[in-house]
């Protein structure tokens, strides 16, 4: 089995558009959106959910006031400034943890003096299991401002691959998140092949520099194409050099192309729309095919 | 006053209205680029770097000598960063949240805290703005720890703008926490809508007064200009779509050097802004 993870780095390269037109092209795939506190890919590929479930995960410290003495040790002891005062009631200082700031550690609970602390089991998002024209799709909806989005990836991937499995796909096409951190790693780690997006940007040649690396990091073989490329022909072959001179493949190019948007609003990705930049992504899809062997 | 920048969708224009406001005050300022997986605002302005400081977060460290290998450690930590077989236990850096539980419940004092490297944060000096970066480094999964160490570094003398990170999540709101106003950048189509609606969730849950940016204006629909209608949350400024800035955007020029005409319009929005926020009292960062 096959998992091709698209990535980018810097945001709003056109990640998701170009996964939802693999999603169109390739025969029977199963397709994860592993952008999961900013998933879009639902917005093109209009699934129909058929399961929903609760994404519990980690804890969340509550002081129960009744049995709090006011002591402050947890306060002393929070390394994520958690820990609030809220104020004088009845002549004692009285203390509370900001869910938002929490992070589950577990740190003022095991040692508080008066054992007044709960740490209950959060539930920090939901994932659903849903049917789409192009076939099967996992896609999850972290909490806001929740923890543990790395988690989340992690239980979309192996749901997917599950899935897979079950139905006898080869492949799964994975739309990744932005960045270099937390839910990136949990994205990338044990992937067949990754496909880089970017722009032709200064912001974009910084982004991709430093995804490259951490694809070499985890040893993955990578590949890059460069979206609305003819809005800089100069930055797009500067680009190409850096990526092949850091070991990864150029699997094609995009031109700038308002039918991207356009398709976006009917729901459609650019390959079901009469388009240069669909055009365009078809071939790129037969290039990532050959260099990913999928 | 500290502005936060952010937007839910990546790729919108927060860097973009970041740099170029920042730049279009008459007053020093300063910016800090808490996009840390991903730092671009020194990408666009030109300047010494006066100082540049790694930064650390507390990892444990087993001492072989005293450690009998009970496994209190790994049965308290919640992250799953220390795990142990019966023999001295294994630690998984990359999962650890540096919370300090392992030392504290080890029963021999055999685990200590030491630093463990996770990025940088530089000063860089470019006319009226100070830029503070905060640069994580590639394979190192948390930014929080990093986005309070560039955050330390914020002054109430002068007006500061973050630039925050795309998205939700826990670095998204380590950004904006403690700001008194939050702009929101987005652009008229499916995705943005989408994303905003999750950013305005996500900055109404921590009870902080904010506003809309609209960029690439004419790209889309007019979508997101209903919803704002429709929920009464103020759209501060429309930037149209306009090849001229994307292209000096392609070669780091700010827009307000390459369109001077812009620099009167990033002024009025940050008039627009102080109306609306609340002042500091240098409370809760």
């Amino acid at each position: 089995m096959k998992e091709l993870v698209v990535i980018s780095g810097k945001g709003g390269t056109g990640k998701t558009s170009i996964t939802a037109a693999f999603a169109v092209l390739a025969e029977n795939p199963v397709v994860a959106d592993c952008d999961v506190d900013a998933a879009d890919l639902h917005l093109v590929l209009a699934p129909q959910i058929k399961e929903r479930h609760e994404f519990r995960s980690g804890h969340e410290a509550v002081i129960r006031q009744d049995a709090c003495s006011s002591c402050s040790k947890c306060i002393t002891l929070c390394r994520f400034e958690a820990i609030k005062k809220g104020g004088m009631v009845d002549g004692k200082e009285t203390y509370y943890v900001d869910p938002l700031s929490c992070e589950g550690c577990g740190v003022c609970a095991r040692f508080c003096p008066d054992q007044a602390i709960d740490f209950n089991e959060t539930v920090c998002g939901e994932w659903m299991v849903s049917e789409t024209r192009c076939g099967p799709m996992v896609h999850a909806r972290l909490g806001i401002a929740a923890e543990n989005s790395g988690k989340l990836v992690s239980t979309v991937r192996k749901e997917a691959r599950r899935i897979a499995e079950e139905q006898k796909s080869s492949l799964i096409i994975v739309d990744g998140p932005p960045g270099i951190g937390c839910p990136v790693i949990a994205s990338l780690s044990g992937a067949t092949f990754v496909l880089v997006v970017t722009e032709p940007t200064v912001s974009g040649e910084h982004d991709l520099e430093r995804v490259l690396s951490l694809t070499n990091h985890f040893k993955i073989p990578a590949a890059i194409c460069v979206n609305k490329w003819d809005l800089n022909p100069e930055m797009t072959e500067r680009i190409e050099e850096m990526a092949m001179k850091a070991g990864a493949q150029v699997a094609g190019r995009i031109r700038y192309d308002r039918m991207v948007t356009k398709a976006q609003i009917e729901e459609k990705t650019a390959v079901e729309k009469e388009s240069a930049a669909g055009e365009d992504m078809a071939q790129l899809w037969l290039s990532v095919k050959r260099m990913a062997n999928i | 006053m500290i502005l936060a920048i952010a937007s839910g969708k990546g790729g919108t224009g927060k860097t973009t209205v970041s740099v170029n406001l920042a730049r279009s005050l008459d007053s020093n300022v300063r910016l800090l680029d808490c996009d840390v997986e991903e730092p671009n605002c020194r990408l666009f302005l030109k300047g010494e770097k006066e100082s540049e400081e790694i930064i650390t977060m507390p990892v444990p460290q087993v001492d072989e000598a005293l450690c009998d290998g009970c496994g209190e450690c790994g049965r308290f930590c919640e992250y799953h960063a220390i795990v142990s077989f019966g023999k001295e236990p294994l630690f998984f850096a990359e999962m650890c949240h540096g919370c300090g539980g392992c030392a504290m419940v080890c029963p021999h004092k055999a685990i200590t805290e030491t630093g463990r490297r996770i990025g940088v944060v530089a000063t860089i000096k470019s006319g009226n703005i100070s830029l503070i970066e905060g640069k994580l480094d590639v394979g190192i999964a948390m930014a929080p720890p990093l986005i309070r160490a560039v955050k330390a570094r914020l002054n109430s003398d002068t007006v500061s703008i973050l630039d925050a990170p795309p998205g939700t999540s826990c670095p998204v709101i380590s950004t904006i926490r403690g700001a008194d106003f939050v702009l929101l950048v987005t652009e008229p189509t499916p995705f943005g809508l989408h994303d905003l609606k999750l950013a305005v969730k996500t900055v109404m849950e921590l009870a902080m007064p904010f506003g809309v940016v609209i960029n690439r204006m004419g790209s889309g629909d007019d979508r997101v200009n209903r919803y704002c209608r429709a929920e009464n949350i103020p759209v501060f400024l429309e930037i149209p779509d306009d090849r001229r800035i994307a292209e000096a955007y392609s070669r780091g020029v700010l827009m307000v050097d390459a369109l001077p005409e812009y620099r009167e319009t990033f002024r009025k929005l940050m008039e627009k802004i102080e109306g609306f926020a609340a002042p500091s009292c240098g409370k809760e960062k």
